[in-house]
């Protein structure tokens, strides 16, 4: 998984292709027939439920974050209620989740001190990405929480506040010069190397761990819609043989679906990881 | 290219462009992030701390019960054994000086009787010799006066003179004694 999150750390442009392409590709489908309504990126927009048009407004995306929140809370309130000595099985699975963040996220990358400094963030983290994402291949909440701007850009303020605090904490020195010089390098380099690790550091990074997110989940819910809209499509308002398509259309959606749940348990884990990793880049004394 | 096809997507409604974030968007973010935080924070992970806390001390203590266990158990065996062999060495002491009382006892029994015994006989052979003694002083009064009275019978004569009676009476138990050990050292 480690190596899959390393590769993660340079893939936001692929991402960003990615969702392109996904979007040419649907919007001559969905305004060429009539019949078929393919995805489109409005359904990340959906009309207001409640207080439009105020700094409350809240729409059938936030219900289903809410709806996240409420699972979440609910789950570990249970799990860690009456918590014993010799585990129960959802005690047992609760701590299997729990120890994912805190032994190999946490204490891995940050060692036990400063492991459990951040364990509340990046635990939090991790279950509310989780959660959220979750919810995508939920029969009738059928969206991820994170789908929209909103809940990664605010991880990734938080990441970055964190990762920021952390080093200025340990050693403003250390993290400036760590960060902006990198050791080994001739000094003429620095001319070239400081702007680039600049930009990297305090720029590209929180937009790659908003972007990673969202349009993971974007691309994953717009599949998943293409998918199912197509087999809706040839099943019943073709008909006939292209009946089989549709067979085949729906069994992507199907192996999608399973997909997204893989993609829904790896983004949470890449984006406390990554978070982990620049806190524990930040705290080094060398690097 | 992202823009473009994204307003292309979105041809003929209002504009949303998926990286512009909306206020009400950031704003429940946030407090989902919030409660989430707090909920973990001061909740969820403080218990599961003090639960792995509490884990850890149950297996160390354990541990530890198990050792302290091992070792009263060693040293009970090992006092068990001391007093068995105490025990063991003991009753052999105790045999021992029991046997050596009960060979005293037999020897002081044994030499109490032979004292015993010594003694009885020693009073025994007084009183014999007492009693004979007696018998012979009564007797030769008697025979001196039954022999006088039956010589006197004989000669006609009474023996009144003391002196000469008593001469007599010794000249013939003199004899009389004196066939005896003849008579005695025959028959030896």
């Amino acid at each position: 998984m480690f190596v899959v999150a390393r590769a993660e750390l340079h893939a936001p442009k692929q991402e960003i292709a990615l969702l392109a392409n996904a979007l040419n590709l649907l919007v001559p489908m969905s305004t060429n027939d009539g019949e078929f309504h393919g995805p489109s990126i409005d359904e990340f927009f959906p009309g207001a439920l409640l207080f439009e048009d105020t700094a409350f407004e809240i729409n059938r995306i936030m219900l289903v974050r809410f709806v996240a929140v409420a699972a979440l809370l609910l789950v570990f309130w249970l799990g860690t209620r009456h918590l014993r000595v010799v585990p129960g099985r959802f005690q047992s699975l609760i701590e299997m989740g729990l120890d994912l963040v805190r032994v190999n996220i946490a204490e891995d990358l940050l060692g036990k001190k400063d492991g459990r400094r951040f364990l509340p963030i990046l635990t939090t983290m991790f279950f509310m990405i989780l959660f959220m994402n979750i919810t995508g291949v939920i029969p009738f909440l059928n969206i991820a929480g994170t789908s929209v701007i909103g809940v990664p850009l605010v991880l990734a303020i938080v990441a970055y506040i964190t990762f920021i605090y952390a080093g200025v904490k340990k050693s403003p020195k250390n993290f400036f010069k760590n960060s902006l010089f990198p050791s080994g390098v001739p000094w003429p380099v620095y001319i070239i190397v400081t702007p680039i690790e600049l930009i990297s550091t305090f720029i590209i990074r929180p937009i790659t761990l908003t972007l990673r997110l969202m349009m993971n989940m974007i691309v994953g819910h717009l599949l998943l819609v293409l998918f199912f809209a197509a087999t809706q499509f040839f099943v019943f308002s073709l008909g006939g043989w292209w009946t089989l398509v549709g067979a085949g259309t729906f069994a992507f959606g199907l192996a999608f679906t399973l997909f997204e749940i893989l993609v829904a348990v790896l983004q949470a884990y890449v984006f406390a990881l990554l978070t982990a990793v620049y806190i524990q880049l930040a705290v080094a004394e060398e690097h | 290219m992202l823009h473009a096809v994204l307003s292309a997507a979105t041809e003929g409604g209002e504009t949303h462009s998926p990286v512009i974030p909306e206020f009400y968007d950031i704003l429940w973010s946030s407090v989902c992030f919030v409660i989430i935080l707090i909920f973990f924070w001061k909740y969820v992970l403080p218990r599961v701390q003090k639960m792995l806390d509490e884990r850890g001390e149950a297996i160390e203590g354990n541990i530890a019960k198990a050792d302290e266990a091992q070792r009263k158990a060693e040293a009970a065996l090992e006092q068990y054994t001391a007093q068995l062999a105490d025990a063991r060495a003991e009753a052999g002491a105790i045999r021992e000086t029991a046997r050596e009382d009960g060979k005293k006892i037999v020897a002081e029994a044994k030499d109490a009787a032979v004292s015993e015994a010594a003694r009885v006989t020693a009073s025994a052979q007084a009183q014999i010799e007492a009693e004979r003694q007696s018998a012979l002083v009564s007797l030769r009064s008697e025979v001196g006066t039954i022999a006088i009275d039956l010589a006197s019978g004989v000669i006609g004569e009474s023996l009144t003179d003391d002196q000469k009676a008593q001469a007599v009476v010794d000249r013939f138990l003199a004899d009389l004694e004196a066939s005896e050990k003849a008579a005695a050292g025959e028959t030896k």
